[in-house]
């Protein structure tokens, strides 16, 4: 059991609640995209993935990006129960999917790094171990279902 | 995964406006690398005060980045421009070299929180092969 104390919660609800889906979600997704571009695997349906610019203006990954920042909504929702609330998310990037778990991490550092441009000095050092602890534990979650 | 051009020519631009800040970028990265990743202060036992504002963070994480911004300038050879560093790391230091990888995103974290707009993810993915490139040149030696 994770155990989150009264400061990590609100730091947590408060990035989320200010947070702009429609551009760090595609921020995030793209940017993981280019700067591991073995994650472009998944993507065979997508569309034009040639280059960084075409990533960036894909509107398919726009849109999937959005997606997948608003399933974390769950996880802020159910903080205290974030391994139960992805158990099904988890069997479908398993069995579904086929994702490698590695590759969760790798989308968790660029989405960390995109809220540190957006955050500015309000991502201190306590904001940012509070975040990573979020997205670890999601992370975690995530691949806890593969076998 | 070995740096090219296109890489080398992204970095030195990169670099050429982020220089400027490069003692406050290294403190910064250390100093968030030992909260974010606790477990790295065990290197650092010598040091009573390890906050992010302490003299001894401060002092090292500028040591840290410059030496990083001279092996910009010699990103040709790193292998030979970071030999005696490694020999450090190897042999007096013994930095397990997974702490190579926890610096690398604490710096590259500082980079995209203070230049939002250059830290553009071309120079993400150029700045995360370099600074896995200086990794690998000082674990060089390490066996």
């Amino acid at each position: 059991m994770v155990e989150w104390t009264e400061q990590e919660r609100d730091i947590i609800n408060s990035i989320f609640s200010s947070l702009d889906y429609e551009d760090i979600g595609p921020k995030a997704l793209s940017r993981c995209l280019i700067v591991y571009p073995w994650t472009q695997r998944y993507f065979g349906g997508f569309g034009n993935l040639y280059n960084a610019n075409a990533i960036k203006s894909n509107p398919m990954i726009a849109a999937h990006g959005i997606r997948v920042l608003h399933g974390l909504d769950r996880a802020v929702k159910n903080m205290d129960n974030i391994k139960a609330t992805y158990a099904e998310l988890s069997v479908l990037h398993s069995e579904k999917l086929h994702v490698d778990p590695d590759n969760f991490k790798l989308l968790a550092d660029c989405l960390t790094i995109v809220i540190a441009a957006k955050l500015g000095s309000a991502f201190t050092p306590e904001v940012q171990a509070t975040f990573q602890k979020f997205v670890a534990v999601v992370v975690s979650a995530l691949g806890s279902q593969y076998h | 995964m070995s740096l090219n051009d296109d890489d080398k020519a992204v970095i030195s631009g990169f670099w050429g406006k982020a220089s400027s800040r490069a003692a406050e970028i290294g403190a910064d990265a250390l100093g968030r690398m030992l909260v974010v990743y606790p477990q790295t202060k065990t290197y650092f036992d010598h040091w009573k005060d390890k906050s992010p504002s302490s003299h001894n963070v401060r002092k090292h994480g500028k040591k840290i980045m410059d030496a990083i911004g001279d092996a910009i300038t010699l990103m040709g050879d790193l292998n030979n421009a970071l030999l005696e560093l490694s020999q450090l790391h190897a042999f007096t230091l013994r930095v397990d070299p997974s702490n190579f990888k926890m610096l690398s995103h604490n710096i590259l974290v500082v980079m995209a929180n203070y230049f939002p707009d250059d830290f553009t993810p071309d120079v993400h993915l150029a700045m995360d092969k370099f600074l896995a490139a200086v990794a690998r040149a000082l674990s060089e030696r390490y066996r």
